[in-house]
Parts: C-alpha cells; structure tokens; sequence
C-alpha cells in the first residue's frame, strides 16, 4: 500500500478537543503534557467551519471531547454547528459542568449520543482517581438527567490495578442507567499515565479475571448491553490497532487547531501539524506531513514488514513505539514478534507489584477556570 | 426476527445518505455502517407501525420476489444490529 494521495480514503471519525480545560485531573489523562491553554482554542466559529470542513471531506461521526468539552460555554452552539454540517454528534464528558438546563438544551441542539466516562463505582474510588471532590455524586446526577431527556447512553469505565475489581459493578450500574453499552478500558499507557505505570498497570491475574468477567457479561447481556473492551496492552499479545490505522479512518483536532492522526502523535518530536487556522482539512488529510509519515506499510521495519498482520494491526502504535523505545518507527513493543517484549514483560510484571502514589495531571501555572451555568 | 414483531430504529440511530460516497449508512454510536441495497431497502421501510412480515411483504412485490427471501436475505443482517442494539422490537 504506498501513501499516494490518490489511494488515500476520506476519514469516517473525527474527535473534536474542544478544550483541554477539565475539573478533573485523571492521572491517565489522554490530553498531551503539555495542556493547551484556555487563549489558544479555536472560537466557535472556527470550530463551525471545521465542522462542515470534515463533513465535506467524508467524516460522518463527530466526536466532541477534551478535556471537559462542558468546560466550553459554546458547547450548545456548536452540537448545533455540528448537527448542522451533517455529522452525527456524541460528547464524551465527565458530566461535571451539565445542568439539567444544559442537557436540554443539547437536546435541543440534536445531540445524538453521550458517553460519559467512569472513574469508579463508590465515590471514593471514583473522587481520588479524578481529583475531585464531589465528583462521583454529581455524575450520578447527570446520569439520571442524561435519562430523563432520553439520551442513548454509553458509560465508559477505566479500569487499572486500583479500580478493576470494580468491574462487575460498573457493568451493573451500566444496566441500571439503561445505558445501550458500555466501553470497558483497560487504561492505555500514553500521556500522563505513562508516569502512573507503577500506580495503574494491572496484574496479570487481574487482566485474566477481566477477560473472563467481560466474556460472561456478554453472554448474560446480549440485547441489553453492548460490551466493547479493550484489553490490558501490556499483558496482550498483538497491539492495538491504533485509529483503525495510520491516517486511515480518523482525526484529531487539538484545541488550538493542530490536527492530528491521533491525540498522542505530538509526542513523536519529527511531526509537525498542519493547523486548521491556515491550512484547509483536506490538504492536511491528503497531503500533510504528519498523516503521510505513517500511512500504509512502506515505512515499517522488520518485523512488520514482513509479517502477514501488517495490515490487520499496523505494527501497532507509533505513540507507544517512541515512548518506550525511542523510535516511532518501530514494531510496537507490545508485540511478541518484537525483540524487546520480552523486556516490556518484566517491566510489566515489575510495575504490577510496584507501589507508588498517582500523579495526577495539571494545567500550566494557575488554572482559568469558566463556571458552567 | 418474527413475522409479527414491530421493529424499530431507537433513538441515536438513523439512514444518513454519505454524499461524498454516494451511498446509504445507518449511522449509531461509534459506529457508522454502509448498507447495501438489501440492508437500505429494509431499514427505510422501518417506520416503528408496521410489522416485519408486513414490509417483507411490501419489498417482495416490489422487487418482485418472495417475502420469504428477503426476510431470509435480511434475516442475519437484523440481527446483527439487533446485537448491537441499533435495532429494537416493540414489546
Ligand atoms: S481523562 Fe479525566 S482529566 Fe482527562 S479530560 Fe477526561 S475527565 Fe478530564
Ligand atoms: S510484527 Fe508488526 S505487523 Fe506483525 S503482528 Fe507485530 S506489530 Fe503487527
């Protein structure tokens, strides 16, 4: 498969970082280290544009995210702007920062799917991963609002070694909201959980208790709730599939405009990103620098080259191939073809048993913070 | 699914026609699904009033084939977004 232009597909997805502002500090934060500030966000109208840019190149799901999307005043105005331009629009939110007003007035706007993420079961597990005080009661609030209006709901819980034995209770709370499905995520260890390894990564015997918990939840829930899992990396044998592929099926847009193949890619130091503020989102999708660089298979070494999955899993991550060996070009080592699994093994087994206190995300200086309603 | 049983798209599930594919989807959370003509022709019948073997019936004298075999040509495909749940029944 060689990165011409003209054998590239448009993309299907699109996930929108309206903001990096949150008023929680997750310690497996996807958001990049370095937050982008509250002054270099795209306006609304920008946005808008970006909006029926992408549904003029081909997206056809929007996924409007963060931070906490609800920290933006203008969320409304923009699932408006989004429904508009065609696409179908979900907010994948903390539910920190939703009134009951705000929810109805996202209703109003056509917004078509929530997921609303899940720090824990009990508001203390929940409230000490988070940071945040208080957290956990008002999502538990947001939920029951969420189905009043009548939402199609997906909870998605993140699971780790301090929180997976709660597993069972967050497929029993999805139930209980009527959500349709529930994204069960091992954490993945990008951004600011690559500094939580010790804290987060789970056991071994933990990842087998949660395959197993998966499996039998799916047979007793068919029809009622949709299970999508992602497994423990670390403990797997193949990687992940990032983005459906390289500059295949998906975009990021970073709150400032920069867009990216996938939210970690600014950590990969020789991209550069084309931004939305000067550079149209076709050119940047066909042609741009960052989506050529690991589109298709010609870039790969050996092993993918030659292994007969290179097109079913992409070698993997690029993010997590500079991550941990210095070389985004590399078979991510989570492969056992790779000849640094068996590394990445012992450091797993070794960050299982190590004891550490979380880290959790910040903003740069002090926080500039927006009250919601 | 039964000759008798009222299907219908719940809400977050809808056709969208890709006008820059030039074909039908049934657009649902995190998932966008290309359909073919069976799958469309199906769906678009789908109104949440009339039941399954009413609309095979309906699409069989229009393409001018079995209701039979269009519930058998649809049958693996409905289920499949019944699984799914982007495809209810009413109770
Ligand atoms: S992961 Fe946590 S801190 Fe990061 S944006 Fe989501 S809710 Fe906020
Ligand atoms: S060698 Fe590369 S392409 Fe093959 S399975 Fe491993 S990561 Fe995937």
């Amino acid at each position: 498969m060689k990165a011409d232009p003209a054998n590239v597909r448009p993309p299907i997805a699109m996930l929108a970082e309206l903001t990096h502002r949150c008023p929680l500090s997750c310690p497996y934060c996807s958001n990049p280290l370095e937050l982008a500030r509250q002054e270099t966000e795209l306006d609304t109208e920008t946005w808008a544009d970006v909006f029926r840019q992408a549904a003029d190149l081909g997206v056809l799901q929007l996924h409007l995210s963060g931070g906490e999307p609800a920290s933006r005043r203008d969320l409304e105005p923009l699932v408006t702007a989004a429904r508009d331009a065609g696409l179908y629009t979900n907010l994948i939110t903390s539910g920190i920062g939703l009134t009951e007003r705000r929810l109805r007035a996202l209703d109003a706007a056509g917004l078509d799917h929530i997921q609303l993420s899940l720090q824990g079961t009990t508001a203390q597990m929940a409230d000490m991963i988070g940071g945040y005080r208080g957290g956990f009661d008002r999502k538990m609030k947001v939920a029951e609002w969420i189905g009043a209006v009548g939402f199609p709901l997906t909870l998605n819980a993140v699971l780790h070694r301090q929180n997976l034995h709660q597993l069972p209770r967050a497929i029993e709370m999805a139930v209980e909201m009527g959500a349709r499905r529930i994204e069960v995520a091992t954490v993945q260890f990008h951004g600011w959980a690559l500094r939580n390894r010790d804290a987060m990564m789970p056991t071994r015997e933990q990842a087998r208790e949660a395959d197993a918990i998966v499996a039998e939840a799916r047979a007793r829930l068919k029809g009622v709730l949709v299970i999508d899992y992602v497994p423990a990396d670390y403990h797997s044998d193949y990687p992940k599939r990032c983005m459906g592929g390289w500059g295949s099926t998906g975009l990021v847009v970073a709150p400032d405009g920069q867009v990216m193949p996938c939210h970690a890619a600014s950590t990969i130091p020789h991209l550069t990103f084309d931004n939305m503020r000067d550079t149209s989102l076709a050119e940047t999708w066909y042609r741009g620098g960052a989506f050529q660089a690991y589109r298709g298979t010609d870039w790969m070494q050996e092993p993918c080259a030659s292994c007969e999955r290179k097109t079913v899993d992409f070698g993997g991550c690029r993010c997590q191939a500079m991550a941990l060996l210095g070389d985004p070009a590399a078979t991510d080592p989570v492969c056992i073809k790779s000849p640094h699994r068996a590394e990445l093994t012992a450091q797993a087994d070794a960050h299982a048993v190590a004891g550490s206190d979380l880290v959790y995300r910040v903003m740069p200086r002090d926080k500039v913070s927006e009250p919601a309603d | 699914m039964e000759p008798g049983e009222i299907p219908y798209l719940p809400r977050g599930v809808r056709l969208h026609h890709d006008r820059v594919r030039d074909t039908w989807v049934l657009l649902a959370p995190e998932r966008a699904v290309s359909l073919d003509m069976v799958g469309h022709a199906v769906l678009s019948e789908i109104d949440g009033a009339r039941s399954f073997g009413e609309i095979t019936r309906a699409l069989a004298a229009r393409y001018d084939a079995s209701p039979d075999q269009i519930a058998a040509d649809a049958s693996g495909f409905l289920r499949a977004l019944r699984d799914r749940r982007f495809l209810e029944v009413q109770a």
